[in-house]
């Protein structure tokens, strides 16, 4: 029997948890040229601002071990461009959007959000307020609990009351329970966990910085510990709060890992550079890591690492005995 | 991007790549993968993407190398060329025969193929040499003469000198040590080639500087330049936004444009080669870029005038090319080399008018 993938965005029922991780996938247009992306949860689009916007000069990216940075500074066309061609094309393909936003004041989040609220086919908005290629660190939302709940209560207060806002956040805090805390008051719907950890490399040779933008955003299996520590953190304080995981996931027991710390949907990101349709693997593998196990239902592992030793084990068994019975 | 270009059946595709053979050329590894989609799809200038270091590698970035041929046997071949530079290319070197490889492909806007039979002159710096065979094949298949114009730091650098004696009208060699043809850099002969040639179009792949150079000089006869970039990519699809460089658009705005998919093949004279590495501040989407981008269509504005016949296929900064339909313009290059309306959407940096008379 195949496994039940659906899964839980706030109130909106995906066919199955994989995502694309913001910023990892455009807007779906070049993936489909490998994958059907209706066929995957959602495609996160790459955030989008008010404005266009030029980005950073380059070189934007350096590779390092299990990982890469990147500094690309939110490069894009803007809110129209995005409404206009973008969204009505993902649409058009079958695919469930979840826009990303950011923006580098509470104002612009708040006009984005209204923007995309007069827009058919949103299915949810993630809320970047993360983005560690901004000019300087006060720019980042995510790294203090009062501009985070601004700027969330500014998106709900503006966004369509059936479309759930998840808010990004960083991993470069002291407590992100205390960030997820202050937004999931502010109205979040749930969290997404986790945006890159600022970094930098050096070229040895040329003995300068590597990025032109001096530092990035460093992503891939490198971070993946850093990003179950976190989702498990939030996943702890709030149990009941939704989480989109991400963070190096590169293959689905990557991705059943962040789920059993407490992820319902999961975003495939940097693995999709070098395989385009790595959105399709993980999902397939994922179903087949949880058909091994024995387990019928997704919604039954979401957070299971966090039972008691020795529990995890006899949950899954009682729950799928009483479905059996 | 037009939904129909990228949706077209011409599109790149995912496979599993069988190692065929991995061998020596000179300073080079040559790399032939068993991938028949790939190799039905090509088109000259277009390149390919792989993954290194197998499942579990830690080197997450795929590499983007040009294709250098495509063969029928097995069903399709795909060859490529490259340089040992790092771990990837290293692993690459150590691939053999009947290893599986992921690759993608074939990606990027192919060179744009004239109309008529004219005098084209191929230009390759270093390995970048790699592509403009094909392309030399497909230019003599619509009677078009072809030069080379070869060079590298050193003989074993130049990639495909004998095959451009054998093949081509003629065949300029430079390197920077005299150990194969004239000493010095293919920009010192391009004077000679090109009278020599009485060349029409230009094809160049190789570094920036080189490209650079070549499209400053062939802009003194007014020749038009078709510039293969190579430029650092995490993806070669387009998602990932790092490979990005300057390029004038048809409507004379200038954008961070993604040179994986709206090139690598780029007219020479749109890519703003001097602000590489940097965004200019007249740049789409850079602070205050409307004011600045405004003053600068104003001054073009006159030079425009000439220019709105050849308008739609001067897409690259605009709109990126579909894979199916890479030369836009229908007279094809050589058309517009002498005497011509300027072929891109922005105002010459000197006076036109003398720039056009001097090209004969």
């Amino acid at each position: 029997m195949p496994v039940d993938l659906r899964a839980k965005l706030g109130h909106v029922e995906l066919p199955n948890p994989i995502m694309t991780a913001s910023g990892c996938a455009g807007a779906g247009r070049e993936l489909a040229q490998f994958m059907d992306v209706s066929k995957i949860g959602a495609i996160v689009t790459k955030s989008v601002m008010l404005s266009p916007r030029s980005g950073r000069a380059t070189p934007r990216m350096a590779e390092t071990p299990c990982g890469m940075l990147n500094s690309i500074g939110l490069q894009g066309p803007g809110i129209d461009a995005f409404l206009q061609r973008d969204l009505p094309w993902l649409l058009s393909r079958g695919a469930r959007a979840v826009v990303s936003i950011a923006g580098a004041s509470v104002a612009e989040y708040a006009g984005l959000a209204t923007r995309l609220s007069d827009a058919a086919g949103v299915t949810a908005i993630e809320v970047n307020i993360s983005c560690p290629n901004v000019e300087h660190r006060g720019q980042v939302f995510a790294c203090d609990p009062a501009a985070s709940a601004a700027v969330i209560e500014a998106v709900r207060g503006r966004a369509r009351y059936d479309i759930p806002v998840f808010a990004k956040l960083s991993p470069d805090v002291t407590d992100i329970v205390a960030i997820a805390k202050a937004c999931v008051s502010a109205g979040a719907d749930g969290l997404s966990m986790i945006n890159t950890l600022l970094g930098m490399a050096i070229d040895t040779d040329t003995m300068r910085p590597q990025l032109a933008g001096l530092t990035g955003g460093l992503s891939g299996p490198a971070i993946r510990p850093v990003a179950v520590r976190c989702i498990w953190q939030v996943r702890e304080a709030l149990p009941g709060v939704p989480i989109i995981g991400m963070g190096g996931v590169r293959t689905g027991r990557d991705a059943l890992e962040l789920i059993l710390a407490g992820a319902s949907m999961v975003s495939v990101g940097t693995t999709i550079f070098h395989d385009p349709s790595a959105c399709m693997r993980v999902l397939r593998e994922l179903e087949e890591e949880l058909t091994a196990r024995g387990v019928e239902r997704l919604a039954d592992v979401v957070g299971l690492a966090h039972q008691a030793r020795g529990m995890a084990g006899q949950t899954l068994r009682r729950s799928t005995r009483i479905r059996g019975s | 991007m037009m939904l129909s270009e990228i949706d077209a059946q011409a599109g790149p595709v995912q496979v599993r790549g069988t190692v065929l053979t991995v061998r020596r050329v000179d300073a080079y590894y040559a790399m032939t993968l068993v991938a028949p989609a790939i190799a039905a799809r090509f088109k000259p200038g277009q390149f390919i993407s792989l993954a290194v270091g197998g499942p579990d590698t830690s080197m997450l970035l795929s590499r983007a190398f040009s294709i250098h041929d495509v063969r029928p046997d097995h069903g399709g071949t795909v060859e490529y060329v490259f340089a040992v530079h790092g771990r990837g290319t290293q692993w690459l070197a150590e691939r053999r025969a009947r290893d599986v490889l992921d690759v993608t492909g074939p990606l990027g806007r192919p060179f744009p193929l004239p109309r008529d039979p004219v005098n084209c002159l191929l230009i390759g710096g270093g390995y970048g040499s790699a592509p403009l065979f094909a392309l030399a094949a497909k230019l003599r298949e619509r009677r078009c003469e072809v030069d080379f114009l070869l060079g590298a730091g050193s003989g074993d650098r130049v990639f495909g000198a004998l095959t451009a004696r054998r093949t081509g009208r003629s065949a300029t060699i430079t390197t920077q040590d005299g150990s194969l043809g004239a000493r010095g850099v293919v920009t010192d002969m391009l004077d000679q080639v090109i009278h020599d040639g009485r060349t029409d179009v230009i094809y160049a792949c190789g570094p920036m500087p080189m490209l650079r150079q070549v499209t400053a000089l062939a802009r003194r006869y007014d020749i038009p330049v078709q510039a293969a970039v190579e430029e650092a990519m995490a993806c070669g699809i387009g998602v990932c936004m790092t490979c990005v460089l300057p390029v004038i658009g048809s409507d004379g705005i200038t954008r961070m444009s993604r040179s994986c998919v709206d090139g690598p093949v780029f007219r020479g004279e749109q890519v703003r080669w001097d602000d590489i590495g940097t965004i200019p501040s007249d740049a789409f989407g850079a602070p205050g870029w409307e004011t600045r981008s405004r003053q600068a269509a104003l001054a073009a504005q006159g030079e425009r005038q000439v220019e709105h016949r050849s308008g739609p296929q001067a897409q690259n900064g605009a709109e990126p090319a579909g894979q199916g339909q890479p030369a836009r313009d229908p007279r094809g290059p050589g058309r517009e080399a002498r005497g011509a309306g300027r072929p891109d959407g922005r105002a010459p940096r000197g006076s036109s008018s003398g720039r056009r008379g001097h090209a004969g």
